[in-house]
């Protein structure tokens, strides 16, 4: 069943040389209990897609298209009807648990505040429940961590009560952006087996946004990959990862380090993200993109439907050859 | 001295207060050195002409005020008068300087304190307004009137809402502390309003605060400017923030996003402004308290400046450093109390 469904989205943000899309036209489903991860170099649009599902997008961003959220249209929503689904329905943890915590309230309040006004339960019982949220995300000794504020905590620790407040009014989905970018190597695993955890236990739709392939092999279901504001290829995560299809997601796994045989040296996509409001005419990849021919400089590049299941941007579509591919 | 050591809530306190204690005492001395610096003769300065011509009026004069001993004496001898409570003798008042202070200062603390609550009130109001509706109608409206606040000079506004709202509206009673003849409540504070209140007498509170209303408006406009500004960028900074992304994306109410996690922070980077807001207030209203006759320190000082009256110079720099270096103290006590955080950081 589809949770989510976000069509022809577009978001434009105000920048100091005038407006510019930061998301173009991106179309995407979520069914409920799945994982869907969106990567993509830095600036591609992925925080704007999520915060504009939010209804967060920054001052003077604006979001068009359609995002059908479980029935509701939240596109033009009022923001009074989008305080309702927000924090309640649709929940979100972000990529700083030093920042995105606030440092003069304690981990009680933060964790109940929005449980007692989306949900209008008594103190005591939010008390309660808060309990049992730190208790799910493994916070050692719940009751003094409530008391506590968020400076006696380590990033990893943060990111789990971050992952509490989250929960804490059973939203339908959760988008975690970059959630473990900013923790180190032995947490991050931790918390991505927690997400998973919650996704199997409360039949938890999650967006997984990073620009770390590594974190989503496992995790994910599905997988989407960005470049400058526009979709180049989406699948099952498996067939992406393992048998990619679009230049740029060709780039970004030759550029994983396990990705070779061992000694081999990573291969980076040559050149920059293009910068807001400077996105290349046509596929905007063709600066970069070493299979880029005259017919890529304009127009749309071409969809390529894969099996029902998959598809990429491309007009070139170098890799379709059986074995996916070749080189 | 063990408490010294520690590093705790109590210790911090502690130590503030003898830091200040200390540069309050530094104080005494470079005032005493810019004083000595000045050049003038004070005894020219507080002896009519004829007295002055006559050596044995001069001789008795100095000796009466310490004045024909040598510099270094004349420090020691007032750091010790100091010690008792007794800053010397004002050669224009002829009166202990401790008594002029007694019946001037809190005149102008008055003020300054109403001042410092209605700027500081207001500024918080309008400036919080001001962020949240980001370059919208009332924040244009509330930009344009704090910049006009910040850039009229207050002896101008002053003159301004004197002719205004006395001259020609007839609101305000006028200038001074009370109507003339009418006996000031006993002293207490010698703030009259709250001697007033102290002594069960309201038609006299209300008197007085009539009277105190204008000169602490016209005081406060400047403060409020500034405040208000101020207020504006701290809340936009701080709506800026990741955790008031994360308060937002709970879909609590945005009056509650801005009460609970906006305005606290924004509350500490006020505070501190407001500390040194309230020490200009009180250097402002030197300016306005000739044109509202307003028996406060600023007038005080005047005459002292212009008498070459030492002790009377010395009292007044006391005062003002005293006033500074407490007001640094409060904000910082306020500081650790409002925010937890740098308490546990400070264990
Ligand atoms: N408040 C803002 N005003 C204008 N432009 C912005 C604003 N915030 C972000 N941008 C720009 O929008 C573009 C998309 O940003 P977004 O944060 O969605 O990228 P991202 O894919 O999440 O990148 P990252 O991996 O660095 O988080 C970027 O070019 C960014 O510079
Ligand atoms: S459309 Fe052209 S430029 Fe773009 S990815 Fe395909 S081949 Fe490269
Ligand atoms: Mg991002």
């Amino acid at each position: 069943m589809t949770l989510l469904s976000v069509r022809n989205l577009t978001v434009t943000l105000m920048t100091a040389s005038g407006p510019a899309d930061a998301v173009r036209n991106l179309s995407f489903d979520i069914e409920r209990g799945q994982i869907l991860g969106i990567a993509g170099e830095s600036g591609s649009g992925k925080t704007m897609t999520a915060l504009s599902i939010m209804g967060l997008l920054p001052y003077k961003g604006k979001a068009s298209g359609s995002i059908n959220f479980d029935g509701e249209e939240l596109v033009g929503f009022k923001p009074k009807d989008l305080r309702r689904v927000r924090g309640k329905d649709v929940a979100m943890i972000f990529q700083d648990p030093m920042t995105s915590l606030h440092p003069m309230l304690t981990i009680e309040t933060q964790l109940t505040e929005h449980l007692r006004h989306h949900r209008k339960v008594s103190k005591g019982e939010a008390r309660a429940r808060a309990l049992e949220l730190l208790d799910t995300v493994k916070i050692p000794d719940p009751k003094t961590a409530l008391k506590a504020h968020p400076s006696q905590f380590s990033g990893g620790m943060r990111q789990r009560i971050a992952i509490a407040m989250a929960l804490a009014c059973q939203p339908k989905l959760l988008i975690a952006d970059e959630p473990t970018t900013a923790l180190d190597v032995t947490v991050q695993a931790g918390i991505l087996k927690l997400l998973d955890e919650l996704r199997k236990s409360q039949n938890l739709s999650v967006i997984v946004i990073t620009h770390d392939l590594g974190v989503l092999s496992a995790l994910t279901n599905r997988l989407m990959i960005m470049y400058a504001g526009a979709e180049v290829e989406s699948g099952p995560t498996s067939q992406v990862l393992t048998r990619p299809r679009h230049p740029y997601t060709q780039g970004l796994i030759d550029a994983l380090p396990d990705s070779g045989a061992n000694g081999k040296r990573l291969i980076a996509i040559e050149g920059m993200p293009p910068e807001l409001g400077k996105f290349p005419t046509g596929c905007a990849f063709h600066t970069r993109c070493s299979f880029a021919r005259s017919e890529c400089k304009s127009g749309t590049p071409n969809k390529v439907d894969i099996d029902g299941i998959r598809r990429i941007f491309c007009t070139v579509d170098p890799f379709d050859t059986p074995a996916g591919v070749n080189r | 001295m063990k408490v010294l050591r520690g590093t705790g809530f109590f210790p911090f306190i502690i130590k503030r207060i003898l830091t200040s204690l200390l540069l309050i005492f530094g104080m005494t001395f470079i005032s005493f050195c810019i004083t000595q610096l000045v050049p003038g003769d004070p005894v020219a300065a507080n002896l009519g002409n004829s007295a002055y011509s006559d050596p044995e009026i001069v001789a008795a004069f100095e000796k009466e005020f310490g004045l024909d001993q040598p510099v270094p004496v004349q420090y020691l001898r007032y750091i010790q008068n100091l010690s008792d409570g007794n800053l010397g003798i004002s050669l224009s008042s002829k009166r202990p300087v401790i008594d002029d202070l007694r019946e001037y200062f809190p005149a102008t603390l008055e003020i300054a304190l109403i001042a410092v609550v209605i700027a500081m009130v207001l500024g918080l109001i309008l400036g919080t307004i001001s962020a949240i509706t980001r370059d919208r109608l009332p924040d244009q409206i509330i930009r344009v009137l704090s910049l006009t606040g910040v850039s009229m000079p207050t002896f101008w506004t002053a003159l301004v809402f004197f002719y205004v709202f006395f001259f020609l509206l007839g609101w305000s009673p006028g200038s001074g502390r009370l109507d003339p003849g009418a006996e000031p409540p006993p002293q207490v504070t010698g703030m009259f309003t709250i001697d007033a209140i102290i002594n069960g007498d309201f038609a006299t509170f209300r008197q007085a605060f009539s009277y105190l209303l204008l000169p602490a408006i016209v005081l406060a406009i400047y403060a409020l400017g500034v405040l208000t500004r101020f207020t504006r960028a701290s809340v936009l900074e701080i709506l800026g923030n990741d955790y008031v992304r994360t308060a937002r994306a709970k879909g609590l109410p945005e009056l509650t996003v801005i009460r609970r996690h906006v305005l606290r922070p924004a509350l500490l980077a006020i505070i501190t402004v407001a500390g040194v807001a309230f020490a200009s207030l009180m250097a402002g209203s030197v300016l306005i308290e000739n044109v509202f006759s307003w028996p406060g320190l600023g007038q005080y000082a005047y005459r002292a400046a212009v008498g070459l009256d030492l002790p009377g110079i010395m009292g007044v720099s006391m005062v003002v450093a005293t006033v500074y270096i407490t007001m640094n103290l409060i904000v910082d006590i306020l500081y650790r109390v409002i925010d937890p955080q740098l308490r546990k950081a400070e264990q």
